[in-house]
């Protein structure tokens, strides 16, 4: 099976600019990259259902090697209905995050920071066992 | 024997109630199942002591048969002694106990439940002749023992003891584990009398054995592993008793008597046993003098005492099994009678400190002559047991240095019998200082100390368990003989007995192992007339460095390790996580593509020459969006890639794809600007991108490998692709001409009804961000009668104010509630023509779909658009009105439809999406089919509309709400809030 040398370029291009995009601490701009990515994939699984053809739909006629192979393109359809919903959660964050932070950046996690400079301290268990000189210290000597 | 274990268990849960109803005295009923199991075993007697292997009871329950894993029980005569120690001490220690604890202990069912499932495991233990049914219940004993030494939660010392217990065993129980896995896989049985009567010689079996060992001795608290015994002291006497005299520490002796017949030439299994047994018995001893505690005295006495168990019994002949066995016999009876005089004394002096207590003796002679019998047997006086039993010691010790006995020993062998006799002999003299130090120690009287003067009297059932330990190893010494028949048949598995060998007796006449013991006696007595020299000495030579430091310092230190590492890959920040997963990525794929030598051999430029001028078009517009500074322009040369994703798609021959993908993107597109109206129009330097140069090259780096991936994947395809055949199947058996379409309802029917359980969660994870309580169909519910009178009123009131108002008929209603500065009449006018158009549309691509490009997806996203429309000229009453109903019943019966479509086919005998159809002629529309999966799709349908109706309620209403869209009450002249920023 051959590629189309344009349609890998273009993919490559999409799916570098998105992974740049992701790799930022504004959600904003992970969205968009997020998008972009997501663009990106399906020019993939287009890619790999070959040569362009016919649009599938059925004639008694036509040679089946004649339609653009059909399976990558169930998939893509599935595939763009599911990036839509999963970028309109990541709005929905986008917009929590603003109302509660004024602000949509991914912020470093608090606990990992103090565990590795050490203000966290982690508990160790005593390292001496003192069995006292009595199972019964209420007892009292009478 | 597997119903007595079946009866333990059921026993043990069966206490827990009891106990709460009869307190203490539920140790008397919990003592009466081990005392039946001594008396089962006991009338086992006749058939163990036939000393012919077939006639050994043995009981075989098959368990899984798919791995020929069976429940495997035997009584030899080792099997059969220990069960007769286990439960007879098991019953006395219950009895004890009665009389130890108050009726107000906490936790008094649960620990006399577990102490009885330890006696069960124990009893197991050792009756199994299976390798992994030894190991289920050599960890249950685990377990269980840290259950035990755990009994007083509310103490941290009891907590630490019972854990560095825990830890301890378990590890050397892993450790064992792997080695009788080795010796069954080498085998190929897992019966361990099979396995033990052939062991074959080799690096695997020294590797087994050795692994065997580890676990072995680590139970039975051996240098370098002893120190979790002295702190198991933590634990309540009674438990101490049972457990750490008598019971599970007897487990690794068990375990290496049961080993020692087959394992004795295996290279390293004396010499180890020899030296590792006289280090503890000397460190046990050493230790043991120092101690002013009496059950830490006894702690170390009993790892001194196990020392010279791991010597003797490892030790390999005919004679030292013998003495093997007795001695752990007598060891035993004395040791847990110790510990239960120990508990008797801090229960009634309140003290177990040999410092304070002074003129016990005086106050309990009854007490007094018990401890005086059973330390005579400790130390190995005469007529006791304990004595019967180290002068066999001695003997089998001396005949094998000098060469004897049944089956004489190599130069080497007779080396280590010598060093083995002079280590007995100095461990014995430390054994009988440490005796008559405890004696001192509880019943002397001091000068210097004050009497102990509050005393409670000591009951007599309370003495009647230790008494009972005294008076069996005071029995069992002139005993001898019977004894030695009794136990005949362990030794006989390493020799036969000859007519001249040597034989259990209290007297034996004027023998050399006469005068070593009598040696150990005068040096032990002279050690402890010295003690107070010696105590300097010890003093001064003692280093404060232990091995229970040994123990804490790797736990610290493994903490410490756990730290560093989590803090060196655990930065917390996202964007790393991210870059080290594309990293990763970007090698992993790199290696197979160097690795692999696929590469197609030609390239086409372009399908179309349009490719290349869309192609030049988005990859303008991505790297625009790169580097993008406000939120709008970045969105918008997104929307220019997506939009030339769908020429891409038409030109290649996919017309479905390409309708969508426009939808997709307009919709996408104004769900972005429903969230970023609200946000500030620039990105902004609080957001700037750093590491930019790391960045691009990560971008790139996947970019590159992806691109090429795609090239060789490709030119690795060889086989036609199975869509060739289902344009065919789509028509024949589909119903359908458009083969996508088909394809998403029918042939891949389940992918579709995962991305609508995806759609779901989704769209209700966008309501719940968003609405902050209830599912927030908050916004009142409007029909048209209502709003007009609402809008009646209002125009009224506004017209009262004196400015022209609009008063025909509005059909969109809500455009009055807008405040006047966000209406747009050109935008009212075009959504009023076009929308029922809008309607038609997508009806007809639903029902199209099956046949021609269309389809649920695409007919829902339609609608999805008219709703928009409907918002965006109206503002959020308007898409009330639009459509009454909440977004989740829509999602809902969405569901239900594709569910119901998926399943109805079952229930009359079909696969699940299996499709059917109807043909026939409809008036005025001609011939018509029907295809049951444009139910599918109609479930599709619903579900696609649904998710657009949250979004535009969720992004659009709500954040309306929330950001105070409203129209102030008229006669204010109304204030709206800020709207859409530009």
């Amino acid at each position: 099976m051959t590629v189309s040398l344009v349609l890998v370029v273009v993919m490559a291009v999409l799916i570098a600019c998105g992974v740049y995009l992701l790799l930022e601490r504004s959600l904003t701009r992970v969205v968009l990259g997020f998008l972009l990515i997501g663009n990106g994939m399906n020019l993939l699984i287009l890619i790999m259902g070959g040569r362009a053809g016919l649009a599938p739909i059925f004639d008694a006629s036509i040679d089946p090697v004649e339609y653009n192979d059909p399976l990558p393109q169930a998939l893509i359809l599935t595939a763009i209905v599911i990036t839509f919903a999963v970028s309109a959660f990541l709005l929905a964050l986008i917009y929590r995050s603003w109302r509660l932070a004024n602000g949509d950046d991914i912020a470093d996690d608090a606990d990992d920071i103090a565990l590795r400079t050490g203000t966290r301290v982690v508990p160790l268990e005593e390292a001496s066992i003192d069995i006292g000189d009595t199972e019964f210290p209420v007892e009292v000597q009478r | 024997m597997l119903i007595v274990l079946l009866v333990f268990a059921v026993a043990s849960v069966a206490l827990v109630p009891l106990a709460r109803r009869l307190k203490t005295r539920v140790f008397w009923v919990a003592a009466v199942v081990p005392l039946g199991a001594f008396v089962h075993t006991l009338l086992q007697a006749p058939a163990v002591l036939s000393q012919s292997a077939a006639a050994l009871p043995l009981e075989r329950y098959s368990w899984i048969t798919e791995l020929q894993m069976t429940l495997d029980v035997r009584m030899d005569t080792l099997s059969w002694v220990l069960a007769l120690i286990v439960t007879g001490i098991g019953s006395l220690v219950m009895f004890y106990c009665g009389s130890y604890f108050r009726d107000d202990e906490p936790g008094l069912g649960r620990f006399a439940a577990v102490l009885l499932a330890f006696a069960g495991a124990m009893y197991g233990l050792v009756l199994a002749d299976d390798v992994y049914l030894l190991f289920i219940f050599w960890e249950a004993t685990s377990v269980f023992s840290y259950l035990l030494i755990g009994h007083y939660t509310h103490r941290r010392s009891s907590r630490g003891a019972a854990l560095q217990a825990l830890v301890t065993t378990t590890l050397g129980g892993l450790a064992m584990l792997v080695g009788l896995v080795l010796l069954a896989v080498q085998a190929g049985t897992s019966n361990l009398t099979v396995i033990l009567a052939d062991l074959p010689a080799g690096p695997l079996t020294t590797t087994a054995i050795m692994l065997v060992l580890v676990g072995a001795l680590s139970k039975s608290a051996i240098v370098p592993l002893h120190f979790w015994l002295p702190g198991a002291m933590a634990a309540p006497t009674p438990v101490s008793a049972y457990l750490h005299a008598a019971a599970m520490v007897k487990a690794g002796i068990y375990l290496l008597a049961r080993f020692a017949p087959a394992a004795v030439d295996v290279p390293g299994w004396r010499e180890v046993l020899v030296v590792l047994g006289l280090a503890t018995l000397f460190l046990g001893g050493w230790v043991a003098l120092k101690q002013t505690d009496l059950k830490l005295l006894l702690a170390y006495g009993t790892v001194s005492q196990l020392g010279f168990l791991v010597v003797i019994t490892g030790f390999g002949t005919r004679d030292a099994a013998l003495a093997a066995i007795v001695y752990l016999l007598a060891h035993a009876l004395f040791k847990a009678a110790l510990f239960l005089i120990v508990g008797i004394i801090d229960h009634e002096a309140g003290t177990r400190d040999l410092r304070k207590l002074s003129g016990l003796g005086r106050r309990s002679p009854w007490l007094a002559g018990i401890t005086v019998i059973v330390l005579a047997s400790m130390a190995g006086l005469p007529p006791v047991i304990g004595f019967v039993a180290k002068e066999s010691v001695l003997h089998a010790l001396l005949v094998a240095a000098q060469g004897g006995g049944e089956t004489p020993l190599d130069a080497a062998g007779q080396a280590w019998g010598a060093v083995a006799l002079v280590g007995v002999v100095l461990g014995s003299a430390l054994t009988v200082a440490y005796s008559i130090r405890f004696f001192w120690g509880a019943f002397a009287r001091k000068p210097d100390v004050a009497d102990i003067t509050a005393l409670k009297v000591v009951s007599r059932r309370f003495v009647l368990a230790p008494a009972a330990l005294a008076v069996a190893s005071l029995a069992l010494g002139p005993l001898a003989g019977p004894v030695d028949t009794a136990v005949a048949g362990y030794p006989a598995l390493f020799a036969e007995a000859s007519d001249s060998a040597y034989h259990l007796a209290l007297w034996h006449g004027l023998t050399p192992e006469l005068g070593l013991s009598a040696l150990a006696i005068a040096l032990g007595a002279l050690l402890f007339i010295a003690r107070t020299p010696f105590a300097r000495l010890q003093a001064r030579v003692s280093r404060n460095y232990t091995a229970s430091d040994g123990y804490w310092g790797t736990l610290g230190a493994l903490d410490k390790v756990a730290v560093r590492v989590t803090g060196v890959t655990q930065r917390g920040s996202l964007p790393f996580y991210l870059g080290v997963i594309l990293v990763v990525f970007i090698t992993v794929l790199s290696v197979g593509l160097v690795m692999s030598d696929s590469w197609p051999s030609e390239l086409r430029v372009w399908d179309h020459p349009a490719q290349l001028a869309v192609g030049v078009v988005m990859i303008v517009a991505a790297v625009a969006a790169t580097r993008a500074q406000k939120r709008f322009a970045a969105l918008v040369v997104v929307g220019v890639t997506g939009f030339g994703m769908s020429a891409l798609f038409a030109m290649q021959g996919a017309p479905d794809l390409a309708l969508t993908q426009i939808l997709v993107e307009v919709v996408t597109l104004i769900a972005f600007v429903l969230v970023l109206r609200r946000l500030p129009a620039r990105i902004g330097d609080a957001n700037g991108s750093t590491h930019r140069l790391l960045r691009a090259s990560i971008g790139i780096g996947v970019g590159a490998v992806v691109a090429l991936t795609a090239i060789v994947v490709t030119g690795a395809r060889i086989e036609a692709p199975i869509s060739l055949q289902w344009p065919a199947l789509a028509y024949e058996l589909g119903h359908g001409s458009n083969v996508v379409n088909v394809a998403l309802v029918d042939l891949r029917g389940w992918d579709t009804f995962g991305e609508l359980a995806v759609v779901i969660a989704a769209a209700t994870g966008v309501a719940s961000l968003l609405f902050l309580s209830g599912r927030g169909d908050s916004t009142p519910r409007l029909n048209r009668a209502e709003v007009k009178q609402r809008i009646r009123a209002r125009l009224d009131r506004i017209r009262e104010q004196g400015s022209e108002g609009e008063l025909r008929n509005a059909w969109i209603l809500a455009g009055p509630t807008l405040d006047p500065r966000h209406r747009s009449i050109l935008l009212e006018v075009v959504v009023r023509l076009i929308f029922h158009a809008i309607i038609v549309l997508w009806l007809y691509l639903l029902f199209a779909g099956h046949n021609l490009p269309g389809g649920g997806f695409a007919g829902g996203l339609v609608a999805g658009l008219a709703l928009v429309a409907r918002y965006l000229a109206g503002g959020r009453y308007e898409l009330e009105a639009a459509v009454p109903v909440r977004a989740g019943s829509i999602l809902g019966t969405g569901l239900i439809i594709a569910a119901g479509t998926a399943a109805a086919p079952l229930l009359l005998g079909g696969a699940p999406l299996a499709s059917t159809y109807w043909e026939g002629q409809l008036w005025l529309l001609g011939e018509v089919s029907f295809v049951t999966s444009t139910i599918f799709d109609v479930g599709v349908y619903l579900i696609v509309v649904g998710l657009i109706l949250d979004v535009l309620r969720s992004l659009g209403s709500e954040v309306d709400r929330q950001g105070g869209d409203e129209l102030a009450p008229a006669g204010r002249g109304g204030t709206a809030a800020t709207g859409v920023t530009s």
